[in-house]
């Protein structure tokens, strides 16, 4: 797996969403958290551009049908096509409008205008280098998202083994549940010290951040997943009389798949967030460093591109997760 | 009698929030080698709380069970269940449903060709070998009971505790898997326990019918021999008047004796 699979990214309405539901993950409430949170983000994803251009596709390529009846059907097609790309164009339209008007009067704040212009300067080169401090807009997206990717890969290493161990042994649960419940709602950046003092170094100290906003949701929900296996597949595995290897290997690491990855998926959207704000205290090289860095050149236009492209980036990172995560679900019988 | 499962003076109770349930009481019965038994009671009376007592699912809170001789601890391979809901796993294969039961079993002592020939052989049994890499989710429901059953029938189990099999199967599904289950018991003369709701399906297949009284506190009410020759055949049977008797004895138990049972849950 890549370091773009596994960086995560949300934009705010979904980061409010996720963080409403980690600690019902924690109460053990959660009803079915992949069909749950996976409707909740393609809600949001359908205000982007990405779902509708495709399904824009499947019109012009049945254009050929021949017969009169393909007409009729054609325009039930269109309708639908435009049903599904309409508002979310309207949305944007309406967006770029009001925030051209709202440039225009004063401030100095740029403009659509300026914006794409910058836009496209921007990213004619996004893979430059001129010294540590001035590289492209892409190195800086890259190196976030290995940070997070980083952060997160030790969070799931460690924080998938200790869900099992938590799901599993009801004296676990107990010894570990008040300790998560209290270090779970702390902002990851107050973390930040702790990390710097003990690495001695920003980068590693970023990337500790991102290990601790990650963990919680690895855990909580890899342990309420384990909590969750159907006793129908315990009977079936007790009747067999299963190694314990066995029982982890063919009954509950598949159980538990997708609320791991639900839990990856809320983790991953936490990172993305944290990343920027640890990045603009950090500094370095990375997309929120980069923000901090233009905005005391005081180019504007280019933190606006940086919001679209935290957004974006964001946005990729959750569909493949969800992408990933209905790959992974089996239909339950 | 030869006594292959004995349960003596078996109770279990359940502690609920409402205090302590006693859903069996005193139940003491004899089950010989290769007999076929058919459970039958209303709704609620205490039929898979047996099966599972049997099974070593759960524990009784008074009384054994032996089974061949040794009490029974905990469940285990030999006890095969035939769950009421199949419990396949969704994301195995139903061949690899059945050949997980199979390695458990067998894997120690063959090789894999021979695994895969005894998971063919047991999807075979049960007319269903076309679908043996289909998920179970792909399957129609009377599918995944067969596959249930043969998973089942592929560990060679000493007992088939069977909770159901065809309760939610369509009449003409149900009529097959029977006769199917006949055929197969037939073969392996393995000894079963099957839980039913169904009279028709307790007087053509058991050779013995017993019926639980109400809950709480339910135990065996009467129970029945059906002196009928094998093979069975349903057709036949349908004119044969010590069927009808047979079913008029079950019905009279049921209806008449324990009508005053609580409203099916
Ligand atoms: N784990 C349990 N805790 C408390 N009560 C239980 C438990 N399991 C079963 N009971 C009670 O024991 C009684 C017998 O239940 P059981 O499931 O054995 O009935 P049954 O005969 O199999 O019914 P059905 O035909 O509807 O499946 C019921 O009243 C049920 O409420
Ligand atoms: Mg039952």
């Amino acid at each position: 797996m890549t370091a773009t699979t596994l960086d995560a990214t949300t934009d705010a309405p979904t980061k409010i969403a996720a963080v409403a539901r980690e600690p019902e993950g924690l109460r053990m409430a959660m009803p079915r958290p992949l069909p749950d949170a996976a409707g909740a983000a393609t809600t949001l994803a359908a205000g982007s551009a990405p779902p509708p251009a495709s399904t824009a596709l499947p019109a012009t390529t049945d254009a050929a049908v021949p017969a009169a009846t393909a007409a009729g059907k054609r325009s039930g097609r269109l309708d639908a096509v435009l049903r599904s790309v309409l508002p979310p164009l309207l949305g944007f339209a309406l967006f770029i409008g009001i925030w051209h008007l709202a440039t225009q009067s004063a401030s100095g704040l740029p403009g659509p205008v300026q914006t794409w212009e910058a836009a496209t300067a921007l990213f004619a080169d996004p893979f430059y280098r001129n010294g540590p401090n001035d590289q492209g807009i892409g190195w800086n997206v890259l190196s976030s998202l290995q940070r997070v990717g980083i952060g997160f890969g030790f969070a799931a290493l460690v924080g998938i083994p200790l869900g099992f161990i938590v799901g599993r042994f009801s004296f676990m649960n107990d010894m570990v549940n008040p300790l998560i419940s209290l270090l779970r709602p702390v902002s990851p950046l107050a973390w930040l010290p702790i990390g710097l003092l003990v690495f001695k170094k920003a980068d590693p100290a970023a990337t500790w951040t991102i290990f601790i906003c990650s963990i919680w949701p690895m855990i909580i929900n890899t342990a309420v997943g384990v909590q969750r296996v159907p006793q129908d597949y315990l009977n079936v595995a007790r009747v067999l009389a299963l190694s314990e290897w066995k029982i982890v290997t063919r009954i509950l690491f598949p159980a538990v798949l997708p609320y791991m990855l639900t839990g990856i998926r809320l983790s991953i959207g936490t990172a993305w967030l944290v990343i920027v704000a640890a990045e603009m205290l950090t500094g370095g090289v990375g997309i929120g460093f980069w923000v901090w860095d233009e905005w005391n050149n005081l180019k504007v236009e280019h933190i606006i591109i940086a919001i679209f492209v935290i957004g974006i980036v964001g946005l990729l990172l959750e569909q493949s997760l969800i992408a990933l995560a209905r790959r992974c679900s089996h239909e339950s019988t | 009698m030869e006594k292959f499962v004995s349960i003596e003076n078996v109770g279990q109770t359940f502690d609920t929030r409402k205090g302590r349930f006693v859903a069996l009481r005193d139940v003491n019965l004899n089950i010989a080698r290769g007999e076929f038994i058919a459970l039958i009671g209303h709704s609620g009376c205490g039929k898979s709380t047996l099966l599972n007592l049997i099974a070593g699912l759960t524990r009784p809170t008074a009384g054994v069970l032996l089974c061949d001789g040794r009490e029974i601890a905990g469940p285990g391979p030999e006890r095969a269940v035939v769950f009421q809901n199949h419990s396949l796993l969704p994301w195995l294969t139903c061949h690899e449903n059945i050949l997980l039961a199979v390695e458990r079993v067998f894997g120690a002592r063959e090789r894999k060709a021979e695994l895969r020939d005894r998971t063919l052989a047991a999807l075979e049994l049960v007319g269903l070998t076309h679908a043996g890499q289909k998920y179970p989710s792909e399957i129609s429901g009377g599918m995944k009971q067969r596959v249930g059953i043969a998973r089942a029938l592929s560990m060679q189990p000493k007992v088939l505790l069977m909770d159901e099999p065809f309760g939610a199967l369509d009449a003409l599904t149900r009529a097959r898997l029977q006769d199917e289950l006949m055929k197969i018991c037939a073969a392996t003369k393995a000894t079963t326990v099957m839980v039913t709701h169904d009279v028709d399906e307790a007087v053509l297949l058991a050779d013995r019918i017993v019926m639980m009284t109400n809950g709480p506190a339910a135990t065996i009410g009467e129970i029945l021999a059906v002196e009928l020759e094998r093979p069975r055949n349903r057709l036949e049977l349908a004119h044969d008047s010590r069927y009808a008797a047979y079913r008029a004895a079950v019905l009279e138990f049921l209806y008449e004796k324990q009508a005053s049972h609580p409203v099916a849950a």
